[in-house]
């Protein structure tokens, strides 16, 4: 853990673990889907339970994604973690596009399934404001040119809004909503036949791996920004340094 | 498959797959910008830097 707060180690690090993770996720989604596609047929909604196997994972990488950023934030504003920041600025867009998934794929499943495509419920409600909160992040990143406050005002907006998480979560049980409530972390067990179960927690498997893949590389696109700012700014010292003394030469 | 709803199923693989599709490229792409970016910095650093050795030589 000490040795991954060096940037380089670090970048050495992913060098190694990243073409393993790739294949991995590779394996998994063709795994993955070629096990969605032969599952059976719902005995109540027909093939339309294909759509569950991209739903399902995305909305769970939606919420496990904003879970890393509210520990990055806890990292960058209490442990002051020199990766922290990068991790959270890396994995909000990722984030966002796992939402949007599950919006997209969850209306066009409700379509077919409850007659529309959007019902404003607890539950499809506090994942559009999920979505809106990854939007607002991004945005805070670009708004803010200080590296350093853009940072600390971004953590303390994934702090706030990590309040979200639990609504999500329990909003099915909150209140009278169309969405279903969980039917596969359950106290008592999955409610799924383990045909479709199966599929399901392959194509989880593959999102995850998707996300580490993705996010390790984002990681290392923030630290190459870093070096680039850096270099920049040393090779503009260099130059007004050197400036004067070439001037007086004549040079 | 033949489903009445089989249009949304594609629709919500073509949604997905789209999506990934772009979060993938939009790192590589990145990567690749940056990697430039940095190469090109080092050049111009190492450039001001070779100039003031070169004149205390």
């Amino acid at each position: 853990m000490v040795n991954l707060a060096n940037p380089t180690t670090f970048v050495e690090l992913t060098r190694r673990v990243l073409p393993w993770l790739a294949v991995a996720t590779a394996i998994l989604f063709v795994a993955g889907l070629w096990l969605s596609f032969a599952a059976p047929p719902d005995y109540q909604q027909g093939e339309t339970v294909k759509i569950m196997y991209l739903h399902v994972p995305a909305a769970w990488m939606a919420t496990f994604v904003y879970a890393v950023m509210t520990a990055a934030a806890l990292g960058t504003l209490v442990w002051r973690h020199p990766l922290a920041d990068a991790a959270q600025k890396a994995a909000a867009p990722l984030g966002a596009g796992f939402t949007f998934i599950c919006l997209v794929t969850g209306s066009l499943w409700g379509k077919p399934m409850w007659g529309t495509y959007w019902v404003w419920d607890a539950r499809l409600t506090s994942v559009l404001v999920l979505f809106i909160l990854y939007l607002g992040l991004i945005a805070l990143w670009r708004a803010i040119d200080d590296p350093g406050r853009a940072a600390r005002a971004a953590a303390i907006l994934t702090l706030v809004g990590a309040v979200d998480l639990p609504i999500i979560k329990f909003s099915v049980d909150w209140w009278n909503t169309l969405h279903q409530p969980a039917s596969v972390f359950r106290l008592d067990g999955p409610t799924i036949a383990p045909e479709l179960l199966v599929p399901l927690i392959v194509m989880s498997l593959a999102f995850t791996c998707l996300f580490l893949t993705l996010h390790l590389m984002a990681i290392r696109n923030e630290i190459l920004r870093r070096r680039i700012a850096r270099v920049t700014m040393l090779a503009a010292v260099e130059g007004d340094r050197l400036a004067p003394e070439f001037a007086a030469r004549g040079v | 498959m033949s489903d009445p709803h089989i249009g949304f199923i594609i629709a919500a693989y073509a949604v997905a797959a789209a999506t990934l599709g772009a979060m993938i490229g939009w790192v590589l792409l990145d990567s690749r910008r940056l990697g430039m970016q940095l190469d090109a910095a080092t050049r111009s650093l190492d450039g001001a830097r070779g100039a003031e050795n070169g004149e205390r030589r």
